[in-house]
């Protein structure tokens, strides 16, 4: 079953790495949706400095929902995910590994960027490795949850925007446990709690959402 | 004397054809009794209830906003019910009812969001502020949006059936952790929000009002789902 889920793994990256750009425009989504807030709000400092948690957690939210709708479209056009329903690996840990290369392809890129990120918005120091560990623990878990919506938009006329309204509100947890981190040890509080309820939500989330996303496959592929 | 005569038989009604003359008979005795209910109750609220100590007449929305609110959260465990009875057994009826269910219960928690607001103007001052429980409502608001506009845009019945029961299951698991940590989110942002908490003593008949509100709300969430289900039934079959 390792064997399966790490040859899809490796073969869901190499073809991200034929078509560079699709992860690059995630990425740079990122980056300019957080240079947009100093734009619009004002470049004073001290309000750079309490915004910048919620303004880059909300920024990979974004980023990571909108590179959601691919994690199954290519394999849907060309007829491989049918083969892959028909195939004896079990659907979940397909599921599973191609929600690890999603974010292997466009969460881990956010865990290590947002530092910058953080550096533009006058973030103090010690916040960075807190902000990164709350990255690295939650934006697995948008991929996992994301799955589930993506499979179920699978084909359908406007599903981007469908997928939004989906996916959303599920990520709302993951928004205020991991904001919430960085801003506990901003107060100068352990943010431990936060970090172990992420990596709680990330460890149930592995565990049940790839049956769900296996169940809407079925349902869409039908 | 036999087992047999005594056993219900549970399955009966779940075929549309059976179960459509039912729905018309469930239909209006609920939406009598709703219609009386709502009388009595907001008679008993509006009439016989005492004007609040310290929220003067502004209080007696809570007739209204509260039964919303109960109705809103119960009516979305009850649709996650029947589409976890339609995903397992592949009843259609079941299906049927969480749909029906699915707009009755947007339309409480809308309406609950609403008298909130129109109630925390002239208590608070403010038409909307942050608080846990505001917030968890406006997050069940977008997760019935979601469960609608999922089921709208796909065209063949059997998968739209299907993949929105999916959906509201993934919610109803969700809505507790969604609870919890918006009300964890809010003890971080302490300072920004009023408490909810109301003065524990509450007058008989203000509690009278407020559950005969409830029934009135429950009647009329069976008569209007009822009523729906006819409607799905009529269209499919």
């Amino acid at each position: 079953m390792l064997g399966i889920a790490r040859t899809l793994v490796a073969r869901d990256l190499l073809l991200a790495m034929r078509r560079k750009s699709d992860v690059a425009t995630a990425l740079l989504f990122f980056v300019i949706v957080a240079s947009l807030f100093p734009l619009g709000i004002g470049a004073e400092p001290n309000q750079l400095r309490a915004i910048a948690p919620g303004v880059i957690w909300v920024a990979a939210l974004l980023s990571s929902m909108l590179s959601l709708s691919r994690l199954f479209a290519g394999d849907h056009a060309d007829g491989t995910l049918e083969q892959m329903l028909l195939g004896a690996a079990p659907l979940g840990v397909v599921v599973a590994a191609k929600a690890f290369a999603h974010w292997l392809v466009s969460g881990l890129p956010l865990v290590l960027i947002a530092p910058v990120i953080a550096l533009q918005y006058d973030v103090a120091g010690p916040l960075y490795g807190v902000l990164a560990l709350s990255l690295l623990l939650g934006t697995p878990i948008l991929s996992i949850i994301g799955a589930i919506g993506a499979a179920l938009t699978l084909g359908l006329r406007g599903g981007g925007v469908l997928l939004s309204l989906l996916v959303l509100p599920l990520y709302v947890p993951v928004l205020i446990m991991g904001a919430g981190a960085v801003e506990m040890a901003g107060a100068g509080l352990a943010p431990d709690g936060q970090l172990l309820l992420l990596g709680a939500l990330l460890v149930v989330a592995a565990a049940f959402a790839p049956w769900a996303t296996a169940a809407a496959l079925r349902i869409s592929m039908e | 004397m036999t087992t047999q005569t005594q056993n219900i038989r549970w399955f009966w009604f779940s075929s549309p054809a059976t179960f459509y003359p039912l729905a018309g008979t469930i239909a209006w005795v609920a939406g009598v009794l709703a219609a009386a209910l709502t009388l009595a109750g907001l008679y008993v609220g509006f009439v016989v209830a005492p004007t609040d100590a310290t929220q003067g007449e502004a209080y007696r929305i809570i007739y209204i906003h509260v039964a919303a609110a109960w109705m809103s959260m119960f009516l979305y465990v009850v649709m996650a019910f029947w589409a976890a009875v339609g995903l397992a057994m592949n009843v259609r009826l079941a299906f049927v009812l969480a749909r029906a269910i699915a707009p009755t219960g947007a339309l409480f928690t809308f309406i609950a969001l609403w008298t909130g607001s129109l109630w925390g103007k002239p208590t608070w001052g403010t038409w909307w502020v942050w608080d846990a429980r505001l917030t968890s409502e406006l997050i069940l608001l977008f997760l019935y949006f979601g469960y609608l506009a999922l089921q709208a845009s796909i065209d063949e019945r059997r998968r739209s059936d299907r993949a929105s029961a999916l959906l509201a299951l993934v919610g109803v698991v969700n809505v507790p952790i969604i609870y919890y940590s918006v009300q964890w989110w809010n003890t971080l942002h302490q300072g920004a929000s009023v408490s909810l908490t109301r003065s524990p003593s509450m007058a008989k008949t203000m509690l009278l009002g407020m559950l005969l509100m409830a029934l009135a709300f429950w009647a009329y969430s069976i008569a209007v789902v009822m009523i729906r289900a006819r409607c799905e039934i009529r269209e499919n079959e």
